[in-house]
């Protein structure tokens, strides 16, 4: 599993080696200079690099320059069209005084650490608890992952009609007898966000346990079969040996589910469409009205470069941890 | 010995064999012991909470408003109506139209099929090169294509829009297939590349020897070799776009809408009267071909995802 | 006379790190030449570089008197048989056999001629319409050697072909590809990490450490003249015994001497005058021990004995120093036996204690 994602880290020989070149049929007959006959640079390897192509324009034109035109354009007051009339930092300072910015990162933020530690949580207790060589391991896994295959759109919804006050779990409680009872987070805008972690947590979690599980799974059976003879309890061994030995898988998930909290929106649209009120606004959310809806494209690009900035924060010292220490070659 | 003739008689014979002939083996596990209704009764509270949602879908589906309106979300339907399921594929009204979700269902075939096809054979050939013909400057292109995975879409549209719009393509089926195919890219990029480097480098020289070149040994050797992973791409890009939203929304026209945005604007719609079981049945038709995907492909879909799961 | 393969001042470097550094090798027509090193020793990366597999930094390579070194793989009249089979694994063998002649567009007519020549050399034909997992390891790699037959090419380069099969088949395959080689007689290039397949299989062995080849010789040479330390240790099981210590005078004969024993250098062949004083270190093969002879002997104690069946392998205590002797099966003795031991000189070898070279 670790593979999967650690492309940089084990590096086989043979990729550092490189390969002669192709289609060049070039016969030479013996000679005294040695670089006679040896095919142009630019020439060689050619197939490979027109395959490249469509990857060689993404990344640069879509991926670097595009993110790049972002950020400058950030720096301008366009509305309707991107135009380049610079304005400093004015588009930030707006942003940073827009009561639904401040909602918007508030929210995420809240958002993000409940799911982070939730998650996590969850989803290790669950991995923990499949890999206990249990029956209907393969039953547990699907019904904790077919979430993870619905799109966001379609959770939002479902946990929308069953957070519904009027026909929903706040309604079955009170028909119970229970006529106090009050749970309805979608209409309160204190409790909003909590709504929306409840539909993201039974989306995502089955992801995180199977990561984990995968994890668990790769840890040598000789570890459990040491602990076991020297008698350290099972909770003991999975606490102070078993999850620092699964340090890199933590990272991993915890990089993924990062970068997923970030990109919350769908299942806004979906679930509140951002309300009540602002109340569950969320800065890919006021990205997309901003540019899109709201024609004011300065403030839409200040919102994604924050964004990006988030991404930034969280990814810059995971590669650091990941690839910077330990490159070779 | 013992071992082999116990395989043939099934597990519990077998059990029972080792048992008997190594009382010094393993205590057999009794099914009730504390530990056991721990983790089963752990497990299968979770499983609740993870079906619950799909059973109150379907149930809500198929009861008609009365009932609804009377009754409670999870209790059984009394009476069985098939008519919310036709509603919401044939008649439901968006803000927009009222011909249900057929027309979304149409266009994310007519999205997911081109963009599935499309990206996965330009990542797997890519995969390939830089796997097996690395040349100079490859791994700088591939590095700012695995960063930009990280990069939050929010990032990159408008210049996309922009490109689609010079191109003459913004709004149109095509941009957004075009659109799928550079968000794909990274992952599928990777995975392809990852694969084919675990491959033994000695076949794709042995190839060499042989004189095959870079079509001959990528559509002669390493595509028959290569058919999972390939099924696992087409599972994780099936439903990464089929499930899109974000990408159907700013770059098409809405006649050329993805059942995803379609589903929303109908439920979301905020003219006439809720009916929540068309509601519930256009969700449940809109999740249909993932979770279809999910339950026929098993165990190839955990590890596309494992992978994808970069894609976040 | 032209060479068979060729190679100039051949260089090679993955960025920083020099694999092979100004390499010169001639190998005759109809050699067998074995590649023996350790892993990591350039051995392997020479063979890919001759086979066009990877590019080299500098320097030229000569296939037939051609120079070949830009040239495609498949122009230069090799053929390749890998460590791990690198059979095709959803062709059947006879594709497997085939793929190389139809990608070069041959009328099926000849390659049929030469897939059916190959399978019956190497006893395969019952097998060419299978897939190679059907086929044991043994079959397995007849198979990539047939793939390297049918090519009907001058130069055979074999990359460590037999280190994946155990030891039973690893001796028959070996038995095999030397009988191929007499009834073929190409040039054969063979890289191997296991001294055995070398010493039973070359003509010539070039013995390569850190990409340099240390030396090239026959077999014969190499196991009774090896050329350095490096080569003597490294060839034979277990390895030559290594004693430091003088060249010293005693009663006008030249003595080695060391912890106040002294070994006569009677019968040693030097290639130079040997000057009492000099630091020196005396090599000495387990079986050119002799234990419990006439001539002039040294007490020792058996420390460990390892019967091996044919052989009876002795640790012995000698002033300090530990000697591997190895005597016949039938010769055992317990440990702390007291023997009396004795070289023979003829078959040692001396080498300066500074440069590491035999003198």
């Amino acid at each position: 599993m670790r593979g999967e994602f650690a492309y940089a880290m084990t590096r086989p020989e043979r990729e550092r080696q490189r390969f002669a070149p192709i289609d060049i049929k070039e016969e030479t007959l013996m000679t005294s200079q040695a670089d006679a006959g040896r095919p142009s640079r630019l020439l060689r390897n050619l197939s490979a690099k027109i395959a490249s192509i469509p990857m060689m324009l993404t990344a640069v034109v879509i991926f670097l320059g595009g993110t790049l035109w972002t950020v400058v354009y950030s720096f301008t007051n366009s509305k309707l069209l991107p135009r380049l009339s610079y304005v400093g930092l004015d588009q930030y300072e707006r942003l940073w005084a827009a009561p639904r910015w401040v909602v918007s990162i508030q929210n995420l933020a809240i958002y993000g650490f409940f799911t982070l530690v939730f998650s996590l949580v969850m989803g290790f207790v669950l991995a923990a608890l499949m890999d206990q060589k249990i029956r209907f391991e393969n039953t547990f896994r699907t019904i904790f992952l077919y979430p993870f295959a619905l799109s966001f759109i379609v959770t939002g919804l479902v946990w929308q009609w069953i957070l519904n006050p009027e026909f929903g779990i706040q309604s079955v409680v009170r028909s119970l007898g229970f006529t106090g009872f009050t749970f309805d987070p979608l209409y309160d805008s204190d409790i909003v966000i909590y709504g929306i972690l409840i539909a993201g947590l039974w989306q995502g979690t089955g992801l995180v346990m199977c990561l984990l599980l995968a994890g668990l799974r790769g840890i040598d059976e000789d570890i459990w079969k040491a602990a076991r003879v020297d008698g350290i309890p099972v909770w003991r061994t999975y606490l102070f040996i078993v999850i620092p030995m699964m340090r890199p898988v933590f990272i991993t998930t915890l990089v993924i589910i990062a970068s997923g909290i970030v990109r919350v929106y769908d299942l806004v649209v979906a679930q509140t469409s951002g309300g009540p009120g602002i109340a569950s606004e969320v800065p890919a959310k006021y990205v997309y009205d901003y540019m899109f809806q709201a024609q004011n494209l300065g403030q839409g690009f200040a919102a994604s470069t924050m964004m990006l900035v988030t991404v930034a924060i969280i990814i810059v010292p995971w590669a650091y941890l990941e690839f910077g220490g330990r490159r070779r070659g | 010995m013992a071992d082999t003739f116990a395989l043939k008689d099934g597990p519990a014979l077998a059990a029972a064999r080792k048992a008997g002939v190594e009382p010094a083996g393993r205590r057999p596990r009794r099914m009730l012991s504390g530990r056991n209704i721990m983790i089963y009764g752990t497990l299968f509270v979770a499983a609740v909470y993870y079906l619950l949602p799909l059973y109150v879908m379907i149930v809500t589906s198929i009861k008609g408003m009365p009932e609804i309106r009377l009754g409670n979300i999870f209790s059984p339907p009394m009476e069985i109506t098939l008519e919310p399921w036709a509603k919401a594929w044939a008649s439901a009204c968006t803000g927009l139209n009222c011909d249900g979700l057929s027309r979304g269902f149409w266009n994310s075939v007519r999205i997911t099929v081109p963009s599935t096809l499309i990206s996965i054979l330009i990542a797997s050939i890519n995969g390939y090169a830089l796997a097996n013909w690395k040349f100079k400057g490859a791994d700088v292109f591939f590095t700012i294509l695995i960063v930009g995975a990280f990069i939050p879409y929010q990032v990159m549209l408008y210049p996309i829009v922009i490109v689609l719009r010079e191109m003459g393509i913004y709004g149109t089926l095509t941009g957004l297939v075009i659109v799928h195919t550079i968000f794909g890219m990274p992952i599928l990029t990777l995975l392809f590349r990852n694969y084919f480097a675990s491959l033994p480098s000695e076949l794709f020289k042995a190839a060499r020897i042989d004189g095959a070149g870079f079509w001959q040994i990528y559509f002669r050797i390493m595509l028959p070799m290569s058919l999972p992973i390939f099924v696992v791409a087409m599972i994780l890009q099936v439903t990464g776009i089929w499930n899109d939203f974000l990408f159907g929304v700013v770059f098409t026209r809405p006649e050329y809408y993805p059942m995803t945005v379609q589903l929303n604007n109908i439920v979301n719609s905020v003219q006439g009267v809720k009916e929540y079981n068309v509601n519930m049945a256009a969700t449940l038709l809109t999740g249909a071909v993932p979770l279809i995907v999910y339950f026929v492909s098993g165990r190839l879909f955990v590890r596309g995802i494992a992978a994808g799961a970069v894609k976040g | 006379m032209t060479h068979s393969v060729s190679i100039k001042d051949l260089s090679l470097s993955f960025g920083a790190v020099k694999v092979l550094e100004n390499l010169n090798l001639d190998i005759g027509e109809g050699e067998f030449l074995v590649l023996l090193g350790s892993s990591g020793c350039g051995k392997s990366t020479l063979l890919n570089c001759i086979a066009g597999l990877l590019e080299p930094t500098g320097g030229r390579i000569f296939i037939k008197g051609r120079n070949v070194t830009w040239e495609e793989p498949k122009d230069r009249g090799i053929g390749m048989v890998f460590q791990s089979y690198a059979l095709y694994p959803q062709m059947t063998v006879e594709k497997n056999l085939s793929f190389g002649l139809q990608v070069a567009r041959m009328p099926k007519a000849e390659i049929d001629r030469r897939v059916g020549r190959a399978a019956e050399i190497l006893q395969i034909s019952p097998f060419l319409k299978r897939k190679p997992s059907e086929l044991s390891g043994g079959q397995r790699q007849r198979v990539a050697i047939g793939r390297a037959l049918v090519r009907d090419v001058d130069v055979f380069l074999f990359d460590e072909p037999l280190s994946n099969l155990d030891a039973k088949l690893r001796s028959e395959l070996r038995v095999e590809i030397k009988r191929l080689h007499q009834s073929l007689k190409n040039t054969m290039i063979y890289v191997t990490h296991d001294q055995i397949e070398a010493l039973t299989l070359a003509d010539r062995i070039a013995i390569m450490k850190s990409g340099v080849i240390q030396q090239l010789a026959d077999p014969n040479t190499i196991y009774n003249a090896p050329r350095n330390m490096f080569v003597a240790g490294f060839i034979g099981s277990p390895s030559m015994n290594f004693l430091h210590g003088e060249i010293a005078e005693r009663e006008g004969r030249l003595v080695f001497t060391t912890d106040g024993v002294d070994f006569p250098l009677d019968g040693y062949r030097s290639g130079e005058t040997l000057a009492a004083g000099r630091k020196v270190v005396l090599g000495v093969r387990p079986e050119h021990v002799r234990v419990n002879e006439d001539g002039e002997t040294h007490e020792a104690t058996v420390d460990i004995e390892e019967p091996m069946g044919a052989d009876n392998l002795l640790w012995l205590k000698l002033a300090g120093h530990t000697l591997s002797v190895r005597v016949g099966g039938a010769r055992r003795f317990a440990p702390g036996t007291a023997v009396r031991l004795s070289f023979d000189m003829a078959l040692a070898s001396l080498f300066d204690a500074g440069t590491e070279e035999r003198i």
